[in-house]
């Protein structure tokens, strides 16, 4: 049985629930001058979370029977805790003078760690589904946090809706999933539908629970068909924002994904990785096609960010049962992937607020000649978008070689060449801003555009983890394969 | 003893009505009202399996009464988000709210 001394495991857990209720006291009881100083101490707690997530790696327990404390789940926290460390950077330019409530946003940022956090270590579904929610839950608040505006107020709403009829489906799947198997522990499950134990004449429903689990992570990770909430809510909701759901949110959407079929629901992974196939080929199609013809930079991005939960999830439908170092074995190619993605498209939606806060707008027209107004802007941008692009010496460009290649090495030819052709496609419209940038020069009367120094430290964090991921990628891509090693052994 | 399958059966039903509600309707408070319907279909399930699968083990109660929490907890959150919605565009259609697409 599990023992008090072990709560260490869950420290990351304990500073940033601290640091949240302190930053919200601290707003409360504080003097008026001190709201200043609240968004250092929100970064102080993620800095402590990262450093207690990273200290942990390595473990390899379960903590109450419904937390795993393993390198899987801290990998994904540690992605999670860098993308909100770049978020709350760029919210400190952001939100002032937007709204009034920075204690609460604050604090609110924290919690959304929080609830990434426990969401990617649970594995038990009602830990799955509690986790969902509670990131489901502040996220919806947070994407309507600026009231005032009605873009972010219609983003909030939209989420809510979508997500709320998403996690009731899922949650019908989980309801079936434990009447088969007569228990929710991910791991018990799989063992009951192995043996055959599962309820007598009801065996019929798995193929259904699959079918409405996906719905509920498909949601989360915005595959196409259940995409249709995130154009809109990343082009509504606060830019800083935006640039959190579409990655560390997206991050844990596959994060349970990979944990509840792969520990749960191995026996019918053939149901699974036809669904997933499927999924795969429609979101990074569609993705990629809308997103041809838009006409603001942040409507762009969001669909591009859809185009790219395809590619993510190929890893998954070449998983062939084994995870190995230095393979094409897909699970691996996806946290990799996943930790090169959030660092770039966290960074591409922090550069389209530092304009946005300046210009009020993220139209084509306003990227004008950007290479003259804010040299700085314009090459980090152009770095990310590469990135995005997948050209070599990028982490997007080690992602896409791990993910494709898991594709050809367990011979879904044509599923690569479907990528292929898309990720061509996907170049054409990320150049199409470099073009704006570079080429086109700017009206006369566009003004040069200052970048403050907290963005500015979020972007370098960004370019920092694009280069390090695409020049140095061999640490990274062991720690990735250690990961889901030590997920599929708890 | 009724059979387990009327209790899926039924729940099924609710199910599916509550979705379609949820679809249909014009109504925020109205897509709400069918999302709840969605998840009380779902607790019949687990009170159901729990009752005639494992009586002995408590994890499906437990999971229908967390079920409920959580429905409350985001029932709260969307009526907050209603409310925001009426005082800027005075209405609580669905249908009116969109400035953004494409």
């Amino acid at each position: 049985m599990f023992a008090l001394n072990k709560l260490y495991l869950l420290s990351p857990e304990f500073i940033l629930l601290v640091a949240a209720f302190f930053v919200l006291a601290l707003d409360l009881f504080g003097k008026r001058r001190w709201q200043k100083s609240l968004p250092y101490w929100t970064l102080g707690g993620l800095a402590l979370a990262m450093i207690a997530s990273f200290w942990l790696l390595g473990h390899k327990e379960a903590v109450f029977g419904t937390m795993a404390a393993d390198s899987f789940a801290y990998f994904f926290q540690l992605v999670g805790e860098v993308v909100m460390f770049m978020v709350v950077l760029a919210a400190m330019d952001y939100f002032p003078g937007r709204t009034r409530a920075l204690g609460e946003l604050y604090a609110l940022l924290l919690s959304v760690t929080l609830a990434i956090v426990v969401a990617v270590s649970a594995i038990d579904l009602i830990m799955v589904y509690l986790g969902m929610e509670f990131l489901s839950i502040t996220s919806y608040v947070l994407a309507g946090f600026v009231r005032e505006n009605k873009r972010s107020n219609e983003a909030g709403i939209k989420y809510f809706l979508y997500g709320s009829i998403a996690s009731a489906v899922m949650l019908y799947g989980m309801s079936l999933l434990y009447g088969l198997a007569g228990t929710t522990d991910l791991a018990v499950i799989a063992k009951t539908l192995a043996a055959g134990k599962s309820f007598p004449g009801y065996h019929w429903l798995l193929f259904p629970a699959l079918l409405f689990l996906t719905v509920g992570f498909g949601y989360k990770a915005s595959l196409v068909p259940f995409h249709q909430w995130a154009p809109d809510v990343y082009d509504g909701a606060p830019t800083p924002v935006s640039a959190f759901l579409s990655t560390a949110s997206k991050a844990v959407g596959f994060a349970l994904m990979i944990r509840v079929f792969l520990i749960a629901l191995p026996s019918i992974q053939v149901d699974w990785v036809a669904l997933l196939y499927a999924l795969s080929v429609l979101t990074m199609t569609v993705g990629n096609f809308v997103a041809l013809r838009q006409t603001s930079v942040k409507r762009l991005l969001a669909y591009s960010s859809v185009a790219q939960a395809g590619y993510i999830v190929m890893g998954l439908v070449a998983f062939n049962g084994g995870i190995r170092f230095a393979s094409f074995d897909g699970v691996s190619g996806v946290l990799f992937y996943l930790l090169a993605y959030a660092f770039t498209n966290a960074g591409a939606f922090i550069a389209v607020a530092a304009l946005e806060e300046h210009l009020g707008s993220s139209a084509f027209e306003d990227y004008d000649g950007l290479s003259k107004r804010s040299p700085f802007l314009a090459a980090i941008f152009f770095i990310i978008l590469l990135s995005l692009g997948g050209v070599p010496a990028t982490g997007g460009f080690v992602g896409k070689l791990l993910v494709f290649g898991a594709a050809i090495a367990n011979q879904f030819y044509i599923l690569a060449a479907i990528a292929v052709v898309n990720a061509v496609v996907a170049m054409g419209y990320y150049l199409r801003i470099v073009k704006h940038m570079f080429f086109v020069p700017a009206t006369e009367d566009a003004e040069a555009v200052p970048v403050a120094m907290p963005t500015r430290v979020a972007l370098i964090i960004s370019l920092v983890g694009i280069l390090l991921l695409g020049i140095f990628p061999g640490w990274f891509m062991h720690l990735a394969t250690a990961s889901g090693l030590a997920m599929v052994g708890l | 003893m009724i059979p387990l399958s009327w209790y899926l059966i039924v729940a099924a039903l609710l199910f599916v009505i509550g979705f379609y509600g949820a679809l249909s309707r014009r109504n925020a408070i109205a897509i709400l009202m069918s999302i709840e319907l969605m998840l009380n279909a779902v607790n019949i399930n687990f009170l159901a399996f729990w009752r005639y699968l494992t009586p002995e083990d408590m994890a499906g109660q437990v999971f229908a009464i967390i079920a409920i929490t959580v429905a409350a907890a985001e029932a709260a959150v969307g009526l907050a988000l209603v409310i925001a919605i009426y005082r800027s565009r005075d209405t609580v259609s669905v249908d009116e709210v969109d400035l953004l697409k494409g």
